[in-house]
């Protein structure tokens, strides 16, 4: 009746796990069903396959179907689609919407387990994981997002839709990461454009099917598959109002520099070199689990990988010797397989990456530890891998492998742990593993990271917003912070009312320069002490009836760098209560008010005198309304369905540099301040150069009012010449520019070297006397970036 | 195989224990979050089926304590229990699974004190052992004296295995060092007998004092730890499971001895049954999957796996009145 190798008492005896493969035969058939070959989803239709090519199963090597690359009309045709469709779809009342969207979670929930096997087909990653986490997550996005889009016009009365948003989405979750882009565009009442990744299209183009099947209007969603040269094209598309973009942070400064100047609102969600730090009180064999999760979750192919491992030294030799035997423990083979850890990894020469990074590190004297795997040898198959002996300087700790590689580190004490997590480029996770709370909780927030996973890893949820600091991107996906990024103020981009001060803004440059018998050069303000200009050069101010007022300093880049310098160095601001931050700004106002008068003068310079006394109120009106912010702009508990506490934290940029307007400069300048210290950022502001005597004058004023040194930086001189050297700098961490709009597309273009968060806007067009003007409450929102801290608990 | 071991291993697989020593327990880290979803994972990430599942399901039933615990357990009670420890499946369900040369039977019969001579008596021509519940089983709140003398009455009485309830208060307390001594004593008291610690684990209200008390128990002799009576409102779960086997893990790592484990109430699955032989696999290895070091406390878990192997065979769902009661 059976084999020898069928024996039960054989199994019994041995009590291996056997072979339990899920059934590809549906997948499979769906493919044949459709001749394994796959056009567009534009417009409500599927286009005729063309300019094919093809996608294989990366576990065996065997074809799976063609796909088309879309091309340039292909673009333009989804783009009319979609604008068209946009309209009708926002003009739909929010139940409708979110109607829509609760159909899609539940057609999906329906052929959860054909989009499983499909997509362990294509990605190669395990059947468990697609099974388990993956489908249920973009269940759990859709069902989220249709009560986002239910209550949308409660929650965001002041936003409307930024209109049609192109995506551009990875390989490593390619239907999940479908539903980070789509779920919310869709429920903030956007139509989209989605590009999935090249060697894995087949579980988007089930969803377009999905969407026909439920009857979501022709348009709203648009899939035109292809690879890079396709995505240049959306990206390149005026009427897309919006990208969003999830992959490598090489590509995602491409986009920013490709997008610079042209308006498009823009996330970026990128790698990472994720630490996952274990101090010697956690308790280990958990973490050590954790450490699966982290790094050997879908064969480490994951942007938010725990992939640098920092050990406390007194437990390190534990640690490592748990993680090597847990590593024996891991299965890696046939993903349909129910019982395997890791599949295959996506294609050939993500693999031969791979290996290639692990044998240089060799070279480099790392030692590389690896367990014995016997997979099939037509598929893409890499082992689970240790490096140990590794310093912070080597390639393989700093860059991202995008593979299941873990590297090894130690530290001494809580400090040098974050000096080492926080030493590099990325910051998009990380773990912290202890269980001691007062040591977790100060961890977390002085890690550069956009989630931090306390005594957890890759721990994700609609609810929770996700997205990176530094190089890792910016924006954030779940979470009302999500929502945000599909929406814009409303009326941002019409013109401004007629206000009060608008009248006298017109300033007269020309004239002679008369004597003075003083001199009365004003200088730079550095590191909270008055400097003079490096380049030693300065330039005549002239006033509005053409007499010569005094000498401004000429700002070069040295300048800037020290005033970066001392930006950085000023972190203490950030880090102090906000009541503090909220007694500074209250205390410069009582200083600008006593010297009211003065300022007054200095404005009516260039001013008429009603409207200089008017600005003057206004900027103490100014000052009082950002102190009053400083402890209000209150971060949120989201509510992820686990036991946990999940924090979403507002946190300061870091170090601004700002180019203040030409208009109303007096009132910009003291705008611009308020609001970026109020959160705790540092700044290095560049005054409007035809009128920035009072704001010149103004470091008198901070100078009496306990403002730190270094905390803020005042440079007069070229907007041009010294926003560029800002924009350019990596010690700066955001950029805001209110000058002239010709430097938007270079600053945004330069904005790429470290990825600085950047924010223009028309100075001109700017009402800066109304703090309700939708670009200055949009401005509030984004002086700070929203970090999510997972709390499980339990004992 | 497992059988023919369990007679030759029984001394050398007796723990000598270690002195008390509180560094090795005492700052214990046990996060209750990550070993429930370590646990919740562990059982989606292995998976066994066809034969495979035939087999885990046949090991499941060797390692059972065939278990009646009742305040109504008379001699013929016991001696039915019995005749099922030793052919615990059907006839023909043997030979269409062709396990003949398995000569399968249960793990042991699990009793009270009082049926140890009618439990010998019934099992006579078998190598099943009897384990003995003891030390005033299930509260442990009798007099000290009398609960070692209990111990020595049912090793006279021939019980291989004695299964100690431990005093909850010393772990509520943290007095660790009384509940080292009183494990230490029953060990004493069992001879040549097995010691099994049951540490009540539903009682001791974190899953840190359960690791800690698997510490104790073990460093003073203990040659299996055991979740609980069957009396506590919450028994064995896979979380307690994982923190028990963790501990045993290093326990081995620091001393080369093996201990065994084992879960008892509420696993009444077949289901069940293989995601607790799952986690030992993980966890411990392929070494801890025989009767010596892994039972199962049950009592209605054998009549469900009896089901699943009779649909196996026929590929009919089965029925409990289909298969002779314990």
């Amino acid at each position: 009746m059976r084999g020898q190798d069928l024996s039960i008492a054989k199994k019994f005896k041995e009590m291996g796990y056997g072979e339990a493969l899920e059934s590809d035969a549906a997948a499979l058939e769906w493919l044949e069903k459709n001749k394994r070959k796959f056009g567009h989803f534009i417009n409500g239709k599927f286009t005729k396959p063309s300019n094919t090519f093809k996608t294989t199963n990366p576990a065996n090597g065997k074809f799976l179907a063609e796909i088309s690359k879309g091309n340039l009309s292909d673009i333009k045709l989804a783009v009319t689609s979609a604008v068209a469709a946009q309209k009708r779809w926002s003009s739909l009342n929010s139940h409708e919407r979110a109607k829509y969207l609760y159909a899609l979670a539940r057609v999906i929930q329906k052929n959860s387990r054909l989009l499983a096997v499909l997509e362990t087909l294509e990605n190669g990653k395990s059947i468990r994981e697609t099974r388990d986490i993956d489908v249920p997550l973009v269940v759990r996005h859709f069902y989220h997002h249709a009560g986002w889009a239910e209550i949308l016009h409660e929650e965001f009365k002041d936003y409307e839709p930024v209109g049609v948003a192109g995506q551009i989405i990875p390989w490593n979750f390619p239907l999940l990461m479908l539903s980070w882009k789509i779920a919310p565009a869709l429920a903030a009442g956007n139509s989209v454009i989605l590009k999935p990744a090249e060697t894995t299209s087949l579980t988007a183009i089930y969803f377009a099917k999905l969407c026909e099947m439920i009857g979501l209007p022709k348009g709203v969603v648009n899939i035109v598959t292809g690879d890079g040269e396709t995505g240049e094209h959306l990206i390149s598309q005026d009427k897309i109002g919006k990208i969003a973009f999830t992959g490598s942070t090489e590509v995602g400064k491409r986009i920013r520099k490709k997008t610079a100047g042209k308006g498009k609102k823009l996330t970026l969600e990128l790698g990472g070199k994720s630490p996952f730090i274990i101090f010697d009180d956690a308790d280990i064999d958990s973490a050590v689990e954790g450490l699966v999760d982290a790094i050997w979750l879908n064969q480490g192919e994951v942007c938010c990988a725990g992939s640098r491992l920092l050990v406390q030294e007194s437990v390190s030799e534990k640690v490592k010797r748990k993680i090597v035997a847990r590593m024996k423990k891991l299965r890696v083979g046939n993903p349909l397989d129910k019982s395997v850890d890791m599949g295959a990894i996506i294609n050939q020469s993500q693999l031969k990456k791979i290996s290639q990074m692990v044998s240089e590190s060799e070279k480099e004297g790392a030692k590389v530890f690896q367990t014995n795997i016997k997979c099939d040898v037509k598929g893409c198959f890499y082992p689970p891998t240790l490096i140990t002996d590794t310093e912070p300087s080597m390639e393989i700790v700093r860059e991202e492998v995008f593979g299941p590689v873990l590297v090894f580190l130690t530290f001494r004490t809580p400090k040098e742990a974050v000096e080492i997590a926080n030493n590099t480029q990325y910051g998009l996770a990380a773990s912290i593993w202890t269980e001691n709370i007062n040591l977790a909780l100060d961890m977390a927030p002085k890690i550069k990271a956009g989630v931090i996973w306390i005594n957890s890893s890759n721990m994700f949820d609609a609810a929770v917003g996700f997205g990176g600091y530094r190089e890792s991107g910016y924006g954030r996906e779940g979470g009302k912070e999500g929502i945000f990024e599909y929406l814009k103020p409303k009326g941002h981009n019409s013109p401004k009312k007629v206000n009060q001060l608008k009248e006298s803004r017109k300033v007269k440059t020309l004239g002679k320069a008369a004597n003075s018998s003083i001199d009365q050069t004003r200088k730079f303000y550095i590191g909270g002490k008055q400097v003079r200009p490096d380049g030693g050069y300065s330039s005549k101010l002239i006033d509005k009836n053409g007499n010569f007022v005094t000498e401004v300093g000429l700002g070069n880049r040295k300048d800037i760098r020290d005033a970066v310098e001392s930006a950085n160095l000023s972190s203490s601001w950030s880090t102090t209560t906000s009541h503090n931050r909220s007694q500074v700004m209250y205390y410069l106002a009582e200083n600008l008010s006593k010297r009211k008068a003065e300022f007054s003068e200095k404005l009516e310079l260039f001013l008429e005198p009603k409207d200089a006394e008017i600005e003057v109120n206004l900027a103490i009106e100014r000052l009082f309304y950002y102190a009053a912010w400083t402890d209000k702009l209150d971060g949120a508990v989201h509510q992820a369905p686990i036991r946990a506490n999940t924090l979403a934290i507002n946190e300061p940029l870091g170090v601004i540099g700002a180019i203040s307007s030409e208009t109303e400069p007096f009132l910009s300048f003291i705008t611009i301040l308020g609001l970026a210290l109020s959160q705790g950022n540092r700044v290095i502001i560049i005054p409007s150069k035809a009128n920035p005597l009072a704001c010149l004058d103004f470091y008198q004023v901070i100078d009496t009012s306990d403002v730190p040194g270094g905390v803020v930086n005042i440079i007069s001189g070229s907007p041009g010449e010294l926003g560029k050297v800002l924009s350019e700098h990596s010690g700066v961490d955001a950029i805001w520019h209110f000058g002239s709009k010709r430097f938007f597309a270079e600053v945004e273009s330069l904005s790429i070297s470290n990825l600085k968060q950047t924010y223009v806007s028309d100075g001109e067009s700017m009402d800066w006397s109304n703090t309700q003007s939708p670009a200055l409450k949009e401005l509030l929102r984004r002086s700070v970036q929203v970090k999510n801290i997972w709390i499980p608990y339990g004992e | 195989m497992d059988q023919i071991l369990k007679h030759h291993s029984l001394n050398e697989l007796r723990n000598q224990g270690l002195p008390y020593d509180e560094k090795l327990f005492l700052d214990i880290s046990v996060n209750m979050s990550a070993i429930e979803r370590r646990c919740a994972t562990a059982v989606k990430r292995r998976t066994v089926k066809k034969e495979s599942q035939v087999a885990w399901l046949l090991k499941a039933i060797s390692c059972i304590d065939l278990t009646t615990l009742s305040g109504d357990d008379t001699p013929g009670r016991v001696r039915r229990l019995c005749a099922k420890a030793k052919s615990p499946i059907k006839r023909d369900l043997v030979d269409s699974l062709d396990i003949e040369e398995l000569n399968l039977n249960v793990g042991a019969v699990c009793v009270y004190h009082d049926m140890i001579t009618h439990a010998k008596a019934a099992l006579a021509e078998s190598e099943i052992p009897i384990a003995a519940v003891s030390t005033g089983f299930p509260a442990g709140l009798t007099p000290f004296k009398l609960k070692v003398l209990e111990i020595h009455e049912s090793v006279a009485a021939g019980a291989d295995e004695i299964d100690v309830v431990i005093s909850r208060k010393h772990v509520l307390n943290g007095d660790w060092k009384k509940l080292y001594d009183e494990v230490k004593e029953y060990k004493a008291a069992c001879g040549s007998s097995h010691l099994k610690t049951i540490l009540a684990t539903g009682e001791l209200g974190t899953l840190r004092n359960v690791a800690k008390a698997s510490w104790v128990c073990m460093m003073a002799g203990a040659d299996f730890i055991k979740t609980s009576t069957g009396k506590e409102s919450i028994n064995a779960t896979l979380p307690v499971t994982l923190v028990m086997l963790r501990a045993i893990r290093d326990f081995y790592e620091l001393t080369g001895q093996r201990i065994g484990y084992k879960p008892a109430g509420g696993i009444s699955k077949a289901k069940d049954s293989i995601n607790y032989l799952i986690l030992v696999k993980e966890e411990l290895g392929r070494n801890w999957l025989t009767p010596n070091l892994f039972r199962f406390g049950a009592s209605s878990l054998l009549a469900d796996i009896e089901r699943q192997l009779e649909f196996y065979a026929t590929g009919n769902y089965s029925a409990f009145n289909r298969h002779g009661i314990a």
